[in-house]
């Protein structure tokens, strides 16, 4: 049951930001530090990831190469740091080019309705209907392994599911009276959409889009691993965990590593996607 | 009173938010006698809803109640939970505005009833079904056996009124708590909802606390009424005397503020300036900025006083407030 | 046929010069949900209304819900389309008007709603909001547009210092102002006003209805205000017109409306109104029942399952509207059989 807080005028110094939650703040902090660790791979990982060492085979983790190395010798923390970097680059750049089509595509369909929303939406519903997995591992059987093809494997997996949730969070604006005014004021529907509905309908899929950019390095991760997505000499975080499998039992640290990168990635991008969420929401009424 | 049936006394409800304590009711005392129609009428805002939800027990845990609220007798503030639950439903009933939201839209309007009235008494599946009803056609339901087994979207806006109402009536409740009652509903059937609740006083003798912001619907239905601004009370007085005589500057200028035929349009009275925020709001009499008799005094909060046996105002330019502010003998400068 | 008069020969209608806006059979149905296995109802929303609106004046259409008055707005608006009938303002057909001339009527005809807090975007800074049709359409230079915001803001009582301010830090009757002065920007004729007021506090609500009636008179503006709430209608309209089930049941200048309804619709819904005055309470209401589905309305008279004086001729005849005074008119059998009887024994 809601009772009306009685004449708080204007919730004029609400706290705002990301940072306003806890949550948000981890998540920020987190992603901030893996960023740049992408960023400035050359310069963070203490060894050249390629460099084999024959002396240091499945060598276990000590100072001058705390994550251990590999069946080749090479260090895994140079590794995982130069693999997070491509691991990374696909699962962002694969969003965000979801993103650029599904929401217009999404906008657009929901603000006209009718039979624009059928042409659009029917074929989005069908690349939804499929198994996502499937769908990546059909598209790069036909284009050849790689992982500019992993990138748009997943962006194709992604973008029904942001042009979803933007058709239905520019429903809900489309109803709003200061849309109706605006089109009986004389408005144009460009600039109702641009001006009116983007603004309101894309919080979102921003959330949204940044919690898909976690699972990302998920999907990445399993087109590796089953060799459909970055190629030798490339390495990423699905092609580390598919190479240390064998030896999961003498070498487990080849496998621990990567694995927990992905996981704090994931989580990290669920916090701050938890923050913009409360973030973005105009009435701040999430919680 | 002696045969107060609700009595309030230093009521006050604070919420807890980011920006400070929201001070919604402040220091309301009144008391309702049993069977009587009591109306609480103010602006959005001004704590009436809040002052009915304190008494039922059902403010979010970022409420804070003081004072005292006793029902026939019994201490409401600070009773456990449990024993608020077992009163609810029962004892004390509550119809709020919007019908639809107030009934389970997977639950046949008969069922609720019957729910509500096993909820609370230990009766035969049979018989709660009797009683329920009886009371649907208590309430002006056409041919409740056929309307019993509907889910409430089946039912329209006024005959949905009627079930909630129905079910508020399940287990005879002392007191009956209806929040803008006819609010959501059309005038022909608002009218329809006035002759209801009108006629159910009369045949049940059920007390019933009507909280409303539209005069209209206070001259027609209640017998006394208590006007509330900011969250404070500032006059009660019988209905009569309210729209004949009303004393508080508030209360004159709310009913000076109502569309009228006589008046040429652009000419309707209105009170200038805002209601104050109530965080921290200002000390004293809380309408006093927009009071066009505002003087020193008014810093001070005025306390609620008899002007006559039924007619309470809580104004300095009222001589009953002045006298009990400074109780005989007690000459102004003497607490100095 | 509705849009039919009947002259009683008594009275000749008032002259009030050309309308500034003329409905003429105006329909609109729509069509419910299909259900699985096909064969969707129709709603009658608005099923043959004919009004007009003169230069200069407020006409209200007042009615309970499903009664069509908002379907009825928001087709003068060319929000929606209508199924039938004519919109003509200023001699142009209002619904075969495109682009340029689309716009141009856009401009001339604006809007005012009822919700003060979703009519304005609440992303949007107040004078944005106003400026909102200057901008579309690019009327005056920038500097000139913000010249006429901040003076629009002073014309409907607001601090122009709000004008940078979002709308969460208004409270209900300043937004509402900011709706008035975005309707007011690009200088219309006409303001088709739905349930301006009803959202408001009744302090609040009488400052927003003295100002619609301080523009009015000073702009000359025309109003049509939608409403339920006949106490305001009766403050502010110089002519009503009553709607039930889509249909208009009586028309004319608000006194006489008020002062002696003929339709036993409007005697009803004015007997309902809760009057602030305990001296008057009203009687058991005379309506029974419920206000039927508009999916579904009643043959002949749509008024007559609720009409304490219906008649056999209510249930296989629709009434058609006659004429009771200067401009004044009513549809329906009972009213009319009255009228004629004592225009007869006048004549006698």
């Amino acid at each position: 049951m809601s009772v009306a807080i009685p004449n708080v005028p204007a919730r004029t110094s609400r706290r705002q930001g990301i940072l306003a939650s806890r949550k948000g703040r981890v998540g920020f902090a987190i992603l901030v530090a893996l960023i740049a660790i992408a960023v400035f791979a050359p310069l963070i990982a203490p060894h050249d990831p390629n460099a084999i060492d024959a002396s240091r085979i499945l060598a276990g983790p000590d100072l001058a190469h705390p994550f251990g190395s590999d069946a080749l010798g090479r260090d895994v923390l140079s590794r995982v740091i130069y693999a997070y970097r491509v691991s990374l680059g696909v699962a962002v750049g694969s969003t965000l080019l979801a993103f650029l089509f599904g929401v217009p595509l999404g906008m657009y369909a929901g603000y006209h309705g009718g039979w624009v929303d059928t042409l659009i939406m029917r074929p989005i519903d069908m690349v939804l209907a499929l198994p996502a997995l499937l769908l990546a591992v059909a598209l790069i059987a036909i284009i050849g392994p790689g992982s500019d093809v992993a990138l748009l494997a997943i962006a194709v997996i992604y973008l029904p599911i942001l042009a979803r949730v933007v058709r239905s969070s520019t429903l809900v604006v489309a109803s709003q009276t200061y849309v109706e005014a605006a089109r009986a004021r004389g408005t144009p529907s460009r600039r109702i959409i641009t001006r009116h509905v983007l603004p309101n309908a894309i919080g979102p899929a921003i959330v949204q889009a940044t919690i898909l950019m976690g699972f990302a390095l998920q999907i990445e991760a399993a087109l590796s691993f089953l060799g459909l997505g970055a190629q030798p000499p490339t390495s990423s975080l699905g092609v580390m965990l598919a190479d240390g499998r064998d030896f999961l039992t003498q070498a487990p640290w080849i496998e621990i590593f990567p694995g927990v990168a992905i996981a704090i990635t994931v989580l990290a991008f669920n916090f701050f996607g938890d923050g913009l969420r409360a973030r973005l929401d105009p009435r701040g009424v999430t919680r | 009173m002696s045969d107060a049936i609700l009595t309030l006394e230093h009521v006050d409800v604070g919420f807890a938010t980011d920006d400070g304590t929201v001070s919604a009711v402040s220091d309301v005392s009144l008391s309702v006698a049993s069977g009587e129609i009591f109306g609480l009428v103010g602006e959005s805002g001004c704590g009436k809803t809040t002052l009915a939800m304190a008494t039922m027990g059902l403010l979010p845990a970022s409420a804070t109640v003081s004072g005292s609220v006793r029902f026939q007798g019994r201490e409401l503030v600070g009773l456990a939970p449990e024993d608020l639950r077992r009163l609810r439903g029962d004892r004390i009933s509550m119809v709020f505005q919007d019908p639809m939201t107030s009934l389970d839209p997977a639950f046949s309007i008969g069922e609720q009833i019957a729910e509500t009235i096993t909820a609370h008494r230990n009766v035969q599946r049979g018989q709660a079904r009797d009683r329920a009803l009886a009371l649907l056609a208590d309430v002006g339901i056409p041919e409740p056996e056929r309307r019993y087994g509907d889910a409430p979207h089946r039912l329209s806006g006024g005959m949905r009124q009627r079930v909630v109402i129905a079910t508020a009536l399940a287990n005879e409740p002392a007191l009956m708590l209806a929040d803008e009652p006819t609010t959501a509903l059309d005038v022909t059937i608002q009218s329809q909802i006035l002759d209801l609740l009108r006629d159910l006083r009369q045949r049940l003798r059920t007390t019933i606390v009507l909280i409303t912001h539209d005069l209209g619907v206070i001259a027609q239905l209640c017998d006394r009424v208590g006007v509330m601004y900011a969250g404070q009370l500032v006059e009660i007085a019988t209905v009569a005397e309210i729209f004949r005589a009303p004393r508080h500057p508030y209360t004159q200028a709310l009913l000076a503020a109502l569309p009228t035929q006589h008046q040429e349009p652009g000419s309707l009275r209105v009170i200038p300036g805002r209601v104050p925020n109530l965080i921290d709001p200002p000390p004293g009499c809380r309408f006093a900025s927009r009071c066009p008799y505002v003087m020193d005094e008014c810093t001070i909060v005025p306390p609620l006083a008899h002007e006559s046996a039924d007619h309470l105002i809580a104004c300095w330019l009222s001589e009953a407030t002045r006298a009990a502010a400074h109780p005989a003998g007690a000459a102004t400068g003497g607490a100095a | 046929m509705s849009g039919q008069v009947v002259v009683s020969d008594e009275v000749a209608p008032v002259q009030l010069g050309p309308p500034i806006l003329e409905v003429a059979g105006l329909v609109k149905h729509f069509s419910t949900d299909r259900g699985l296995f096909g064969g969707g109802a129709k709603l009658h929303a608005v099923d043959g209304v004919d009004l007009q609106i003169f230069p200069g004046e407020v006409l209200a259409v007042v009615g309970e819900s499903g009664s069509g008055k908002s379907t009825l707005a928001r087709c003068i608006l060319r929000l929606i389309d209508p199924t039938e009938g004519r919109i003509v303002f200023a001699g142009q057909d209002v619904l075969a008007l495109k682009g340029r001339r689309l716009a141009g009527f856009r401009q001339q005809v604006q809007p005012v709603f009822q919700d003060p807090f979703s009519s304005i975007d609440p992303r949007w800074r107040v004078g944005t909001s106003v400026a909102e049709a200057l901008d579309a359409f690019a009327i005056g230079t920038k500097a000139e547009r913000r010249a006429r915001v901040l003076d629009l803001l002073d014309r409907v009582g607001l601090d122009p210092s709000l004008v940078g301010r979002r709308p969460h830090e208004l409270s209900g009757g300043q937004r509402q102002r900011v709706g008035i002065a975005a309707a007011l920007a690009p200088s219309p004729r006409l303001i088709v006003a739905d349930e301006p007021v009803s959202a408001l506090d009744v302090s609040v609500q009488a400052q927003v209805l003295n100002l619609l009636a301080d523009l009015q008179r000073d702009l000359r503006l025309a109003i049509l205000f939608v409403a339920h709430d006949l106490a305001v209608v009766e403050h502010i309209s110089h002519r009503v017109a009553v709607m039930y089930l889509g249909k208009i049941v009586e028309t004319g200048p608000t006194e006489a409306v008020f002062r002696d309804p003929r339709h036993p619709y409007t005697k009803a819904l004015l007997e309902a109104i809760p009057r602030p005055d305990p001296d008057r309470r009203m009687q058991e209401s005379v309506l029974r029942g419920e206000i039927p589905s508009p999916i579904a309305p009643p043959s002949g008279c749509r008024f007559r399952t609720r009409c304490p004086v219906a008649i056999e001729r209510c249930v296989t005849e629709e009434p058609e509207m006659t004429l009771f005074g200067e401009g004044h008119t009513a549809a329906c059998h009972v009213a009319r059989a009255e009228l004629q009887k004592q225009d007869h024994q006048r004549r006698q």
